[in-house]
């Protein structure tokens, strides 16, 4: 008795030998992280970037690993919180290329901390895929740091994308021109009513009500109560998530009937269809997917399962299609050589959540720009380039009475 | 020819040593230890020249963030069009002249009402620079693209601080040094003497400021994108309160005392427990004040006069029994 648990033992230890043995031989590949969990920026980082990156690793590590070569290796993540400030995140940077000597590293989030930290990882020679960040003039960005990835494409094509649909609404006779057009005042408000305002001159459209708030304003009434007094057909706001919401709101309570609506940053997150619920259809908003994807929609309930948190209609996606681009842009080149890796994301083509990626002297311009609320779902209605399954925008029904 | 006291000469070789060191440090390393290096000194800089006013006065200035932020909005507002020198120059004039400004309006303030003050001027000078951007600028972020490496920047800060250094150790050697150890220990005693004590207080405030804005100009070139948010960010008015405390403000190297370890320990916390430096930070802070609530100079300073009592205490009793 006594020696038949002995042999089992010894059994057992042999084979957590054996397997512990296996786990050593393949190396993991270690990839560092360094983004907001504290600060400012915190809560769009972990509403958008912390849980794709634990989706894909999980997802990758639950297949076998990443495969380098003929390889199979795990992912480890090696994270650091850069408290929302560009002095911590360059010190991360720092960390993880010459300490943690990692073989990948993931970007922070927001177009700033991409900025400052772009020198330092261009050092290293480490791909940069930006899925949280743009801007108006990313050319000479590419060329300052040709390891420099721009997923979201230029600020310009984003801010054009409802003047667009506007201006397609307008042509089949369906609206009238005139439009009434406010902003948030800070980086990403200016840069957007910048190209956007000239764009809607130029199509033709009357702008009879323009204005801008400050970030962190709550008090949008006033701003709802004199566009409606301009009557506009339409109604733009290159807002951010909490005026997103208060201006709906607003518009909601004061019955600022328009037959296009359209919010900005914000209008995309789930919570914003949870809480206006019917009252949200029609509601145009910035940026988009496409839900009729099984791709996206398969994405979509892994997201929910693994990270307990909905992703969003816009954001989301692309940010885990960074991580996929990373993660095919391995398996094509069959090692983690940094140049080779640039190399092949320059060139390559990588099939992803938010369709097929090819990058054009490093930017995407193949995005969503404009989509509707429709019963809980949002519709992408318009992108930049040549994305499939643009929906027609529909006009928007009055606010239900609550 | 001054008249310079030998424990203050051995000081100051002492100082030009280790700051021989410390100007080899980037040829020895490039990554992570320049990089943590560079925030060390960038802390070292600001915390001492906060200590230069805040020190002697008493007064506690959370404005280290808006002269930070002017600092840097000086480099990135004329990065085109001038070369670097001169940009230093421009902080230094609008720090100075922003606290000559702020000083004049304040400083017959006292206590809880300057601190108020100071707390809401960074998120003033934030809001403006917003508002002249909204109406004037077209743009909010401004690019700052330079050549600089970290050690450049390291190089920089290193000068910064021996320049905050030496003035400091001027200042004190001066009548305005004196007014203000007058003015710190009471002020209605300091009146009587005749110091003017609103404008001893000014000007010191304004070389304190003017310190604190050349750091944040040569901070600029590595944010690389400048908006109001990071450049007037107020946890950098608070970290400055929080390690000059720790060091102590008594001595000119107080302050120093204080930037060294609560960077490196703070750097070892954010990196070994990313998920809860808050949380440990917290703690850290509540066991400084309880601790150490003199600072480290002052902990130091209280243990060596023990020592010299109780030293003068055994003579005495040697004394006692020879009799």
């Amino acid at each position: 008795m006594l020696r038949r648990s002995f042999n089992v033992l010894m059994l057992s230890a042999a084979l957590a030998v054996g397997t512990f043995g296996a786990a050593m031989a393949q190396d993991p590949v270690r990839i560092g992280v360094s983004a907001s969990k504290t600060g400012p920026l915190a809560g769009g980082a972990s509403g958008v970037l912390w849980p794709n990156i634990k989706l894909w690793v999980e997802k990758v590590n639950k297949a076998g690993g990443l495969k380098v070569g003929d390889q199979m290796r795990p992912i480890e993540i090696v994270e650091y919180d850069d408290k929302s400030t560009p002095e911590e995140a360059v010190k991360n940077i720092q960390r993880l290329a010459t300490q943690d000597k990692v073989d990948l590293i993931i970007p922070p989030y927001s177009t700033g901390l991409n900025l400052a930290t772009a020198p330092l990882i261009a050092k290293y020679g480490y791909p940069q895929i930006v899925s949280t960040g743009n801007a108006n003039d990313l050319e000479q960005f590419v060329k300052r740091w040709p390891n420099t990835f721009w997923l979201l494409g230029k600020a310009q094509g984003i801010a054009d994308g409802i003047v667009g649909t506007l201006k397609d609404l307008h042509d089949a006779g369906k609206i009238g021109n005139r439009v009434a057009v406010v902003n948030v005042s800070d980086a990403f408000g200016l840069e957007m009513i910048k190209t956007g305002k000239p764009a809607l001159k130029q199509a033709g459209f009357d702008i009879v009500y323009e204005s801008s708030y400050p970030l962190g304003n709550q008090d949008l009434a006033p701003v709802i109560a004199s566009a409606k007094a301009a009557n506009p057909d339409a109604f733009i706001a290159y807002s951010y998530p909490p005026d997103s919401f208060a201006l709906t709101e607003q518009a909601q309570l004061q019955k600022f009937d328009v037959k296009a609506f359209f919010v900005s940053v914000g209008g995309n997150l789930n919570a914003y269809g949870k809480r206006f619920g019917a009252a949200a259809n029609g509601v145009l908003i910035m940026g988009g997917v496409n839900a009729s994807d099984p791709v996206f929609q398969a994405y979509r309930k892994e997201h929910l399962e693994v990270t307990g948190q909905e992703a969003d209609w816009w954001a989301s996606p692309v940010a885990y299609a960074s991580l996929e681009i990373l993660q095919q842009a391995v398996e094509h080149v069959g090692s983690l050589d940094k140049k080779a890796l640039n190399k092949e994301i320059q060139s390559g083509t990588f099939k992803t959540v938010i369709g097929d990626v090819h990058f054009e002297n490093n930017i995407n311009n193949n995005n969503w720009t404009v989509a509707q609320w429709n019963d809980g779902v949002v519709h992408g209605v318009r992108a930049t380039g040549n994305l499939q399954g643009a929906q027609q925008p529909v006009l928007k029904p009055a606010w239900p009475s609550n | 020819m001054m008249n310079i006291p030998r424990k203050e000469l051995l000081a100051l070789g002492a100082g030009l040593a280790g700051v021989a060191v410390l100007a080899f440090l980037p040829l020895v390393t490039e990554g992570f230890w320049l990089s943590l290096s560079v925030n060390i000194m960038l802390y070292a800089a600001i915390c001492t020249a906060w200590a230069l006013f805040s020190g002697p006065t008493h007064l506690v200035s959370l404005a280290s963030a808006a002269f930070f932020g002017v600092g840097t909005y000086s480099v990135a507002i004329f990065i085109d069009v001038l070369p670097f020198p001169a940009l230093i120059l421009i902080a230094v004039v609008a720090g100075a002249l922003l606290a000559t400004l702020v000083g004049l309006a304040t400083l017959r303030l006292s206590g809880v009402y300057f601190v108020i003050f100071t707390l809401g001027l960074a998120e003033l000078l934030g809001q403006i620079v917003t508002w002249v951007q909204t109406n004037f600028g077209g743009t909010i972020g401004l690019y700052v693209f330079t050549d600089f490496t970290e050690t450049h920047l390291y190089w920089m800060l290193l000068a910064l601080t021996v320049v905050v250094f030496v003035t400091g150790w001027l200042i004190n050697r001066s009548r305005l040094g004196l007014a203000l150890r007058i003015i710190g220990n009471d002020e209605a005693v300091a009146r009587h003497v005749g110091v003017d004590t609103a404008r001893t207080r000014v000007i010191l405030f304004a070389v304190s400021g003017a310190f604190i804005a050349v750091a944040g100009a040569i901070m600029a070139p590595r944010y690389g994108y400048i908006t109001p948010d990071a450049a007037f960010n107020p946890m950098t008015s608070f970290l400055v309160v929080i390690m000059a405390l720790l060091g102590g403000t008594r001595r000119l190297w107080g302050p120093l005392v204080g930037v060294v370890p609560f960077t490196v320990v703070m750097d070892f916390i954010s990196g070994h427990f990313p998920n809860q430096t808050a949380v440990i930070m917290g703690l850290a802070f509540l066991a400084i004040v309880y601790v150490l609530p003199d600072g480290v100079t002052g902990q130091l300073e209280t243990l060596f006069r023990r020592r010299r009592s109780i030293d003068k205490s055994l003579l005495a009793a040697s004394a006692e029994e020879g009799r």
